[in-house]
């Protein structure tokens, strides 16, 4: 049962980092590796500011406009310096590391006792409920749920199309005078947001900041997001969105699977979550061929 | 007015490869003119079109749009007031989008695309009316990806959308070259239709002489870089697909291809 839990609240606060992926691998086909550091950034900017006695929500603000500036300048640095998609997001993947040890003021940062969103004078009636086990759960849900419908919002406006259609062919964005340099810049900033979003709710659930949660962090996204979209590409009713966010679930379940068996000691983790992306993108590639012929 | 002047323009400039494509390179396009632009490969046809519109830098000269200097223009700002269609079908239309997505987006063009609803409700109906006059029956498939249509069905939309706001110039570069006869005579009919209901001051490169003879009201063939026909109106008129052919012969012959 505990298993099952820990599965649902880790997917579901991992599902907004997937949708953040979702945004700049899908839509914008660019592979943005600045994800491995900004979802560390949302949690060290809230450790930080939940230390310094600032309320739960402003901080899950600020963890979000933090992540939107450093997409921003991995936008920049493509866009305006032409550096490649993968070293812009490297670079600043690299120096962030620094930024978010400044931030936090070292490797770990606890901040137990703090209200977070989840411990607060208003979810304490839902911690003694009998369904109080639940609380993570039900709370991340409501988070994902907003995220995803927001989301969905935003991609049906005329901000939203160009969005989608830079990833799509990028001169028809140029042909309606539109700076394609411009929207790449808006989907990382957006994408980013959400993945520092799903780190400051991480930390908030653990109750510390810790620096090396973010390895890895783009290949769970990438993951979540290669499972969802080809596991219910044929089932039309199902939006991709929330496609994602089944897929990250469903991933945290096959990792907890891998770890339950018990051959494997904890710091194999990251070794597991690299060699399942692995086979998930086999698989994927397999697929995609047979139906291609 | 499009005025072209002194445009010079080097491809490797500066290597040994370095090849001169323009050399003070003059032109003048009217308000109201359908031009046809015929020539051999590498006379320059397509790079002129990549100029006007920005896509590729000039050297030196000047490029200017009734008046305004754009000759340092981003391509973006300029085709605010130009339409292209491409020799690509997949250039002017995204895949995954649907039909009525790419419609309501080409009718935003101009407009902030802002937080306001991608699709204007009350504008369904008039994507509907433009796409039955095409007589494809994508007017019934509004909700379809436009990546399951054929070439000639997303040329057609292409075409639409890029005349679909008012613009002042309507670039075609070789748009019926990579579709089968039946539809690129669709399409080059359409195309006729649609410069002369919004009177649109239109440049067609293609590879068709009969188009080029039939469509029009002015006439260039171009040879390495320069422009060596250039007829108009009453004298546009008379030319036959017959003598375009015999002139570019007596070119093709000179360069020995």
């Amino acid at each position: 049962m505990s298993i099952l839990l820990g599965i649902l609240e880790e997917g579901l606060i991992y599902a907004i980092l997937a949708l953040g992926v979702y945004i700049t691998y899908s839509i914008l086909d660019f592979p943005d590796l600045s994800v491995d550091s900004t979802f560390p950034l949302g949690s060290a900017v809230t450790a930080a500011l939940l230390t310094a006695g600032v309320p739960a929500p402003a901080a899950l603000a600020a963890a979000f406009l933090g992540g939107v500036l450093a997409g921003t300048i991995t936008g920049l640095i493509h866009v305006k310096l032409k550096v490649v998609d993968l070293l812009s997001g490297i670079i600043v993947m690299t120096g962030l590391y620094s930024i978010n040890l400044q931030i936090a003021g070292g490797a770990n940062l606890a901040f137990f006792g703090s209200s977070t969103i989840f411990e607060n004078s208003l979810t304490d009636p839902l911690w003694s409920s009998p369904v109080g086990d639940f609380t993570v759960v039900i709370i991340s849900l409501i988070a994902v749920v907003l995220v995803k419908i927001l989301l969905d919002a935003y991609l049906k406006t005329r901000s939203g199309y160009l969005l989608r259609a830079a990833g799509d062919n990028d001169t028809l964005v140029t042909s309606l005078a539109k700076d394609k340099g411009t929207v790449k810049i808006i989907g990382l900033a957006l994408a980013n947001g959400l993945v520092a979003l799903s780190g400051s709710i991480y930390c908030q659930k653990q109750g510390f900041f810790e620096i090396s949660t973010g390895t890895g962090s783009m290949v769970i996204g990438l993951a979540s997001v290669i499972i969802g979209t080809k596991l219910f590409k044929r089932i039309s009713f199902i939006k991709t969105t929330t496609a994602v966010i089944i897929g990250s679930v469903l991933y945290k379940a096959c990792i907890a699977a891998a770890m339950a068996v018990g051959i494997f000691p904890t710091h194999y983790m990251k070794f597991l979550t690299a060699a399942l992306f692995l086979i998930i993108l086999v698989v994927s590639n397999r697929s995609k061929r047979k139906g291609a012929a | 007015m499009l005025e072209l002047k002194h445009i010079n323009k080097y491809y490797n400039h500066g290597t040994v490869n370095e090849m001169c494509l323009f050399e003070d390179f003059n032109l003048t396009i009217g308000d109201g003119e359908f031009v046809s632009v015929v020539g051999s490969n590498g006379s320059g046809k397509t790079s002129m079109l990549n100029i006007i519109c920005g896509s590729i830098p000039v050297d030196s000269g000047q490029i200017s749009i009734g008046g305004k200097d754009i000759t340092r223009m981003p391509e973006y700002r300029r085709l605010r007031t130009i339409g292209r269609v491409y020799q690509n079908p997949a250039m002017g239309t995204c895949p995954n989008m649907t039909i009525l997505e790419n419609m309501s987006m080409a009718d935003t063009k101009g407009k902030s695309f802002n937080l306001r609803p991608g699709t204007n409700k009350k504008r369904i109906d008039y994507y509907r009316e433009s796409l039955k006059v095409l007589g494809l029956g994508l007017e019934d498939k509004l909700d379809v990806k436009v990546g399951v249509l054929s070439g000639g069905q997303r040329q057609a939309m292409a075409l639409l959308m890029s005349t679909m706001t008012p613009i002042e110039f309507l670039i075609l570069d070789e748009h019926t070259a990579a579709l089968d006869p039946k539809t690129a005579e669709t399409i080059m009919e359409l195309t006729g239709k649609i410069v002369a209901e919004k009177k649109l001051t239109t440049i067609m490169v293609t590879h068709n002489l009969r188009y080029a003879a039939d469509y029009g009201n002015r006439l260039l063939m171009m040879h390495q870089g320069k422009v060596i026909l250039d007829k108009t109106g009453k004298r546009k008129e008379e030319t036959q697909t017959e003598d375009l052919l015999a002139l570019f012969n007596e070119i093709s012959v000179e360069c020995g291809n």
